[in-house]
C-alpha cells in the first residue's frame, strides 16, 4: 500500500468522498463490479462485487457422477481447461485407485503447460486493452492460435478440452504432434521475446504500472495471495516445484521470482513463466516414453468409498485445489473448487486503497484475476 | 380538385400528401441505404457475461478478425453502441444489469445470442442462479449455438445480422 | 455417511481411512509419514483432549475441534506452527447428524512446511428451517488469526448460511441481492429438474 498524500484521510465519509460504480459494463472491469470511494483522484477505499457469473458449479457436481462431472468442471476457465481440470483428476484419481500409466503422466504436463500459455496470452491481452495498448492485444491474441492449434490436435476442440480424465488423458498424441509441437514452440519462444520490446520496456507501460499497487512480502503472505501476485512479492512459492504432481518432479525447469512486488513485476511473472513452460514441454518431449497406454480402463459407474482428499496444482493463476468428498455413492458428496482467483481478490481493497483512479484497470488486472472461475 | 388543395386552408393537408408522395418515391432507395450504413459499422457493446468472452476476444484477434465485416472490437462506450453480443450464460445477479444496457442504447439495436448458454441455460439447465436463456430478458436476432461457438460460427451469426438488417424496414 | 464412521472411530488416536473400493491400495497404520506425525503430536501434546485427528496423510493431515475452542487452536497453528494462509474453507452439510461442518483449509509459505495441508474441521449446528444471521448456526470467525479468510468466510456466510462472529463484513458476496431461498449448498436445496 502506498502512502496517502497529505491531506487525504481515509475512509471519512463526508461529502468530499464520491462514490463511484465500475462495472460490469465497463471497460476496465470485465465481469465485476468494482465500488470504489474516491476523494478527488484517489481511491479512499474499495468494495469489490463478483458474483456476476456465479453458476453453482458446487451444486452441480453433486448431482452428477465422477466422469460427467468433467466437461462443466473445465468451464469456470475454458482457456485453461486442462489445469483446472488436473486436480479434480488427481483427486478422483486418489480416490478411486487408480494408477496412471507413465506416458498419460508426460502428455498431461505437455498439455498443461501448453494451455498455461494460451492463458497467459489471453490474460496479456486483455491487460494491453486495459492499459490501452492495441499492439498488446492482437500480437498475444495472434501467438495463442498457434497453440491452441496444438491443443486442437491433441483433444479435436478449440478452447473446451476435456482432455484429462481420471486414469489418464482422453486419447493418444496424433502422428506428427511431437516434431509440429517442437518447431511450434521454438517459434513461439522467439516471438515473445519480442514482447519485451514492445511491452516489458515500453516507458508508456513502465509509467504506468511501476510502483503502484505495491504488494509487500509480508501483506501477500498474510493476505494468502498466490500464483504470480505472490511470486512477485519475491515469495517462492509454485506448487510444481514444492509439492510436485506426476512428472514434474522428473523436469528441469525453476519458479521464477521477482522483489519488486507492483503491478509491472506481476504483469512480467507469467511472461517469464511462459519462457519456463517452453523449458517444460522441450524437456517433458524428450523424456516421454516413446509407447504405452494413455489411460486406464475406468467401470462405467466408479464409485468410491468414504474417503475425501484435497489435491492442488500450479494453474495459470496459482494454486488451484479441489476438495473432494465421497459417501460411497457414484456422485461426489461435496467438491469444493478453491481458485487462485478468489483468492487473489482479497488483495484488491488492499491494493487500491491511495492509489490514482486511472490505476485501477493496471492494478486489478494485473492480479491474474478471472472473474468467471472466481465466481464458479 | 387540386385547386381546393392549394387554398390556404388547407395546406396542411397539401403538405401531409405531398410527404406521403415523397416517402413513397424515396423511402426505398433510402432505407436501403441507411440499412447499407448500418451493416458496416455494427458496435458491439463491451459487456461480457461468461466463458463466451475467451472466443469473442479470439474473434477480434488477428487470426479471425471480424472487423473485415465491418463489426468493430467491443471497446466504444455504451452510448454509441448499436449491438449487444451476449457472451454466454446470464445468472440472476446479471440479468437485470443486462436490460439496464439495452435499455440505455439508442435506437435501432441488435443482439445476438452467443453460445448455447444464452439460447436456453446450455450446460447449466439445472443450476439454481443461471436463467434458461435470455429470452425473456431480451428481444433476440440471432442464435449462434456452440459452446463456446467457434469465431468463424461467430462470424456466420454477425454475417446472418447483416443480411437481417438489410432486409429491414429502416426506422 | 463418512462422518458418522470418522467420528465413532476416534478416541483421540490416528485412524487412517480405510478404502472400500478393492483396486485400491491399503495404508497400513505403520506407513504413517512421519513429519506429519509429528506436526500432529504438537497439536496433540498441546492441546490433549480438544483435539481429534481425523487423519494422517503424505502432506495432509486433518484434525477436528469444537466450536469453543477453534480460536485458541487456529492462534497457535498460525503462530507456534507457521501456518500463515488458508487455502479454502469450506462448508458442508450432514442433514442426518444435524451439523454443518466447516474446513479450513490451511497452508503454508515456510520453505520446509509448504508442501502441508492442515484441515482444521469444525461443526455448527444445523437448523432445519434456516433463518442465516439470527439462528443458531454460528461458529467464531477466524479473520483475525488468518487474514485471508475474510471472503472465504462470506463466501461460506451466504452458501450454507453459517454466521462468523466477530467477522467484521458478514454480507453476501456471490448470491443476488435478492435471494430469497435457503442457502444453496444446503442439501435440502434441490435443484430444478432433479
Ligand atoms: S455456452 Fe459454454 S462457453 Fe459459452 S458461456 Fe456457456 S458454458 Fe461458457
Amino acid at each position: 500500500m502506498s502512502e496517502l498524500p497529505p491531506g487525504i484521510k481515509l475512509e471519512k465519509e463526508d461529502d468530499k468522498i464520491m462514490t463511484l460504480n465500475v462495472g460490469p459494463q465497463h471497460p476496465g472491469s470485465g465481469h465485476m463490479r468494482i465500488i470504489v470511494k474516491i476523494d478527488g483522484d484517489y481511491i479512499v477505499s474499495c468494495d469489490p462485487d463478483p458474483g456476476y457469473v456465479h453458476r453453482g458449479e458446487e451444486k452441480m457436481a453433486e448431482y452428477r457422477n465422477y466422469i460427467t462431472n468433467i466437461p462443466h468442471l473445465e468451464r469456470p476457465v475454458i482457456h485453461d481447461s486442462c489445469n483446472i481440470l488436473y486436480p479434480y483428476c488427481l483427486g478422483v484419481e486418489e480416490i478411486l485407485g487408480l494408477e496412471v500409466p507413465e506416458r498419460a503422466k508426460y502428455i498431461r504436463v505437455i498439455a498443461s503447460e501448453l494451455n498455461r500459455c494460451v492463458y497467459t496470452l489471453y490474460w496479456l491481452a486483455i491487460y494491453g486493452i486495459f492499459l490501452g495498448h492495441s499492439t498488446m492485444f492482437m500480437w498475444p491474441t495472434g501467438d495463442r492460435e498457434l497453440l491452441i492449434d496444438l491443443l486442437e490436435k491433441l483433444s479435436g476442440a478449440r478452447v473446451t478440452h476435456a482432455y484429462f480424465i481420471p486414469g489418464g488423458v482422453r486419447n493418444d498424441m496424433p502422428a506428427n504432434f511431437e516434431d509440429v509441437c517442437i518447431r511450434q514452440i521454438n517459434y513461439f519462444e522467439k516471438r515473445i521475446k519480442q514482447y519485451d520490446s514492445i511491452f516489458y520496456s515500453n516507458p508508456i507501460l513502465k509509467s504506468r504500472t511501476i510502483k503502484t499497487g505495491v504488494l509487500a512480502q509480508q501483506d501477500a503472505i498474510s493476505l494468502g495471495a498466490t500464483g504470480s501476485v505472490l511470486r512477485a512479492s519475491g515469495v517462492d512459492f509454485d506448487v510444481r516445484k514444492k509439492e510436485p504432481y506426476d512428472v514434474y518432479d522428473n523436469l528441469d525447469f525453476q519458479s521464477n521470482t521477482l522483489k519488486s512486488g507492483d503491478s509491472y513485476a506481476r504483469s512480467k511473472i507469467p511472461w517469464l513463466d511462459m519462457l519456463e513452460s517452453c523449458r517444460i514441454i522441450r524437456n517433458a518431449l524428450e523424456k516421454i516414453p516413446k509407447s504405452g497406454s494413455v489411460r486406464v480402463k475406468l467401470k462405467p459407474n466408479p464409485k468410491a468409498g468414504n474417503v475425501e482428499t484435497y489435491k492442488r496444482v500450479e494453474s495459470g493463476r496459482g494454486s488451484l485445489g479441489m476438495y473432494i468428498i465421497s459417501n460411497g455413492k457414484p456422485e461426489p458428496y461435496r467438491v469444493k473448487i478453491s481458485v487462485g482467483s478468489f483468492r487473489n481478490l482479497i488483495c484488491l481493497p488492499y491494493l487500491l486503497k491511495g492509489e490514482k483512479l486511472g490505476n485501477m484497470p493496471a492494478v486489478y488486472w494485473s492480479l491474474n484475476y478471472w472473474p468467471v472461475e472466481a465466481d464458479r | 380538385m387540386l385547386k381546393d388543395l392549394v387554398m390556404p386552408q388547407n395546406a396542411n393537408v397539401f403538405v401531409s400528401k405531398l410527404g406521403d408522395i415523397l416517402v413513397k418515391a424515396i423511402d426505398q432507395p433510402l432505407g436501403y441505404a441507411i440499412n447499407w450504413g448500418r451493416i458496416w459499422s455494427l458496435w458491439p457493446v463491451h459487456i461480457e457475461t461468461a466463458c463466451c468472452s475467451v472466443e469473442f476476444g479470439a474473434a477480434s484477434g488477428p487470426r479471425y478478425d471480424v472487423e473485415r465485416f465491418g463489426i468493430i472490437e467491443a471497446f466504444g462506450s455504451l452510448r454509441q453502441c448499436d449491438l449487444v453480443v451476449v457472451q454466454g450464460t446470464i445468472t440472476r445477479k446479471m440479468a437485470p444489469r443486462l436490460r439496464l444496457v439495452y435499455d440505455q442504447m439508442p435506437d435501432p439495436k441488435y443482439v445476438i445470442a452467443m453460445g448455447a448458454c444464452a439460447i436456453t441455460g446450455g450446460l447449466y439447465f439445472d443450476s439454481y442462479n443461471v436463467l434458461p436463456g435470455i429470452d425473456g430478458v431480451l428481444p433476440v436476432d440471432v442464435y449462434v449455438p456452440g459452446c463456446p461457438p467457434r469465431p468463424e460460427t461467430l462470424i456466420q451469426g454477425c454475417m446472418l445480422l447483416q443480411e437481417k438488417i438489410k432486409c429491414m424496414k429502416a426506422r | 455417511m463418512s462422518n458418522t464412521q470418522n467420528k465413532s472411530n476416534l478416541n483421540g488416536d490416528v485412524h487412517i481411512h480405510k478404502n472400500t473400493d478393492s483396486n485400491s491400495i491399503d495404508k497400513k497404520e505403520d506407513d504413517r509419514p512421519e513429519f506429519e506425525t509429528n506436526l500432529a503430536n504438537t497439536l496433540l501434546h498441546n492441546f490433549g483432549e480438544k483435539i481429534k485427528i481425523d487423519f494422517i496423510k503424505k502432506n495432509r493431515i486433518k484434525v477436528n475441534v469444537q466450536k469453543e475452542n477453534i480460536v485458541e487452536i487456529a492462534k497457535f497453528i498460525s503462530l507456534n506452527m507457521k501456518f500463515d494462509h488458508a487455502e479454502a474453507v469450506t462448508g458442508i452439510d450432514y442433514p442426518e447428524q444435524n451439523e454443518i461442518e466447516v474446513v479450513y483449509h490451511l497452508g503454508s509459505y515456510e520453505d520446509n512446511l509448504s508442501n502441508q495441508i492442515l484441515a482444521l474441521s469444525t461443526s455448527a449446528i444445523r437448523e432445519d428451517d434456516p433463518t442465516p444471521g439470527s439462528d443458531r448456526t454460528k461458529l467464531p470467525s477466524l479473520r483475525n488469526v488468518f487474514y485471508s479468510v475474510e471472503f472465504h468466510e462470506r463466501e461460506c456466510f451466504e452458501m450454507l448460511g453459517v454466521y462468523f462472529e466477530n467477522h467484521p463484513d458478514n454480507r453476501r458476496l456471490l448470491l443476488p441481492e435478492d435471494w430469497a431461498d435457503i442457502p444453496p449448498l444446503r442439501k435440502d436445496f434441490k435443484i430444478k429438474g432433479r
